[in-house]
């Protein structure tokens, strides 16, 4: 089912997490919620869950407003941070439980338990308690007991936070493959933002309370908004320089005379960086400060004056020492303007 | 640090704990297998001591002696009476005394407090609730339209009225265990619960319960040995009598009485004996219970 927030506001006390917030989750997709720790994102899945109400604003679910319903009623599935698994119950138990709530007839409820154990390659484990099982199979039981009552919308509060990084690559697979069987309106909350770009159709980035970016993955790597979610998003972290420190910048990337003035600071990512032989072509140059090699990846940092800036995808290795010329495509710059959103470069040309 | 048992670690380690194996022994082990003997005493000289005979004849008097068998009978009465009606209360109280959060600590130290005064000071105060004719209880029972209940005096209530104080006087201790086992409960059992959609109902049944299993088993248990040894409230509430007529006698005010004022040591310490094997045989049954449904 379709979630929208029209104008969401939640604040606890004094303190404002969400600050009018609106948005759309598509049917059937599966979304991601990603931003630092304490940008108001578990918040926003609490709100959808019905755990906790909105200071102001409506939710709609379709087209029915659930701003008022408790989580009783919305019947949304959920998958918490530290799995939440009934500890009395057994694995079979704990899946049958959102069914025994609905009253359902009982070998009914274990067909269907049984059913979902299977998707999610758990079924040699139904009779054991949850502490005998570890983390990766809790977080699968976890993900079965949320379907169980075929929700409409599933919700995942950071549930690969808990996992080693190997199976947190192999969880991360499991449920985009669950997502797809199934084709539940899926919402993925986590910090990681390897984790949101790879298995979601679309990701929402937040920060302070309010909405950066929604975008698909690609979009929100290539044509960032602002600076936050340019510099939240790659690693290493995208090189920004202040056009004060270079005041030939601007020349050197034939700005037209109007938009000048605007430019705060420009973008580059490591991989973008080129080295050119044309010193008055270059954008910048730069004396090679130290060159670090980790299995593949060769990382080179450059010193211009008293910043740093990192390169990782320079062609030739140039010396330590060496003074270089480096440039961009135009089309790969991301230019910032003095609150820090993006500047098109379309309006540019 | 694991040492490998030799001869000298372990004389060292009884060193250690000699001086308390020497207070336990003297005060608690001596004594008990002193009125484990005493029990089988058939013939005694109370005066030099001696003991002509051996026998079970002490037990064999006591059954024999319907007023035992009353103390048996009333006992049985007052721990099925106090225990589980002490424990429903006091877990009631215990999940709305959660909730609040405005005075929590005061309205917890009132519910305390009959735990920490006198039993004494209590039952001089439930006597006077109790009163015919000028006790609280009876007057709001006179509002109601009841005729007033001679709690103290008729034979047939002084259990009741025991009862009814004794409940009262363990509810604090039980509301503290309760609190801290609700406590111990995870938010997120009750978040996860509401997202599976369980009513308020359903998730006290299915959540609540079953997760309070140990506090539960904690409370019942020493809530039974408790009320299987209960005296100073019969003691104090009918001023030094077992009840009106002896009704309200209870197992130990009987060996109390058989030791103490009749001078039978044989008979009281047979008594105390039957005492402690109702006590073990019922915590043998709540511990095999316990394995049984509280397992995670």
């Amino acid at each position: 089912m379709q979630v929208q927030f029209k104008d969401v506001t939640m604040s606890y006390g004094d303190k404002e997490v969400l600050e009018k917030i609106n948005f759309t989750i598509p049917e059937g997709k599966l979304v991601s919620i990603l931003g630092p720790s304490g940008c108001g994102k578990s918040t926003t899945l609490m709100l959808i869950s019905g755990l906790t109400y909105p200071s102001n604003g409506q939710i709609y679910f379709g087209d029915k407003e659930v701003t008022k319903q408790d989580a009783v009623k919305r019947k949304v599935g959920m998958v918490f941070q530290n799995y939440a698994l009934y500890p009395h119950l057994t694995i079979l138990e704990n899946i049958m439980f959102p069914l025994k709530m609905e009253k359902m007839p009982k070998n009914k409820r274990k067909e269907r338990a049984l059913e979902l154990a299977r998707l999610v390659q758990i079924e040699e484990q139904v009779d054991k308690k949850p502490k005998q099982l570890s983390g990766g199979q809790q977080q699968r039981v976890a993900i079965a007991r949320a379907l169980a009552k075929e929700p409409s919308i599933l919700l995942m509060d950071e549930p690969l936070s808990n996992l080693d990084a190997r199976l947190r690559i192999e969880m991360r697979e499991e449920i985009r493959r669950i997502q797809q069987e199934t084709g539940v309106t899926t919402v993925f909350v986590t910090h990681d933002q390897e984790e949101a770009l790879s298995i979601s159709d679309e990701v929402m980035v937040l920060n302070e309370g309010a909405i950066q970016q929604n975008s698909d993955p690609i979009t929100l790597y290539h044509k960032p908004k602002n600076r936050f979610v340019a510099q939240f998003l790659g690693t290493p972290v995208i090189n920004t320089i202040k056009v004060a420190d270079h005041p030939e910048l601007l020349n050197r990337l034939r700005l037209s005379e109007i938009m000048k003035p605007e430019v705060q600071s420009i973008g580059i990512r490591a991989e973008n960086i080129k080295v050119t032989t044309i010193e008055s072509e270059a954008l910048l140059s730069g004396i090679v400060n130290h060159v670090s090699r980790v299995g593949k990846d060769t990382t080179v940092y450059i010193e211009v004056n008293g910043h740093s800036l990192v390169a990782t995808n320079l062609g030739v290795i140039p010396e330590e020492g060496t003074m270089i010329h480096i440039t961009a495509d135009i089309e790969e710059i991301h230019l910032f303007n003095f609150n820090g959103k993006v500047i098109e470069l379309e309006a540019v040309k | 640090m694991i040492q490998k048992p030799t001869l000298k670690s372990s004389l060292k380690s009884l060193l250690y704990i000699a001086p308390m194996m020497l207070i336990v022994g003297t005060f608690n082990l001596y004594p008990i297998v002193r009125s484990f003997l005493m029990s089988f005493y058939a013939d005694y000289n109370i005066f030099t001591g001696e003991v002509s005979s051996y026998g079970i004849n002490n037990f064999i008097d006591i059954f024999k002696d319907p007023e035992f068998i009353l103390a048996i009978r009333n006992t049985f009465i007052f721990v099925l009476g106090v225990v589980p009606a002490s424990i429903a209360i006091s877990l009631g109280i215990a999940i709305l005394l959660n909730r609040v959060q405005v005075l929590s600590g005061f309205f917890r130290s009132i519910y305390f407090l009959p735990f920490v005064t006198s039993t004494v000071a209590i039952s001089i105060v439930w006597g006077w609730i109790y009163h015919s004719r000028f006790g609280l209880l009876n007057y709001a029972l006179g509002l109601l339209g009841f005729s007033p209940i001679e709690f103290l005096t008729d034979p047939s209530n002084s259990m009741l009225a025991l009862i009814i104080m004794a409940i009262w006087k363990g509810l604090g201790f039980n509301i503290i265990l309760f609190l801290v086992g609700l406590n111990n409960i995870d938010g997120n059992y009750y978040s996860a619960a509401k997202i599976d959609g369980a009513k308020g109902w359903q998730r006290f049944t299915n959540i609540t319960l079953p997760l309070l299993g140990p506090t539960m088993f904690l409370v019942s248990v020493m809530g039974v040995i408790n009320s299987f040894k209960v005296f100073d409230e019969v003691f104090a509430l009918f001023q030094s009598r077992p009840g009106p007529a002896g009704s309200a006698m209870t197992v130990v005010y009987y060996i109390f009485q058989k030791f103490y004022q009749e001078s039978q040591y044989g008979i009281a310490a047979a008594a105390g004996i039957v005492l402690f094997l109702i006590i073990l045989v019922f915590t043998l049954v709540q511990m095999a219970f316990n394995k049984k449904f509280v397992h995670y």
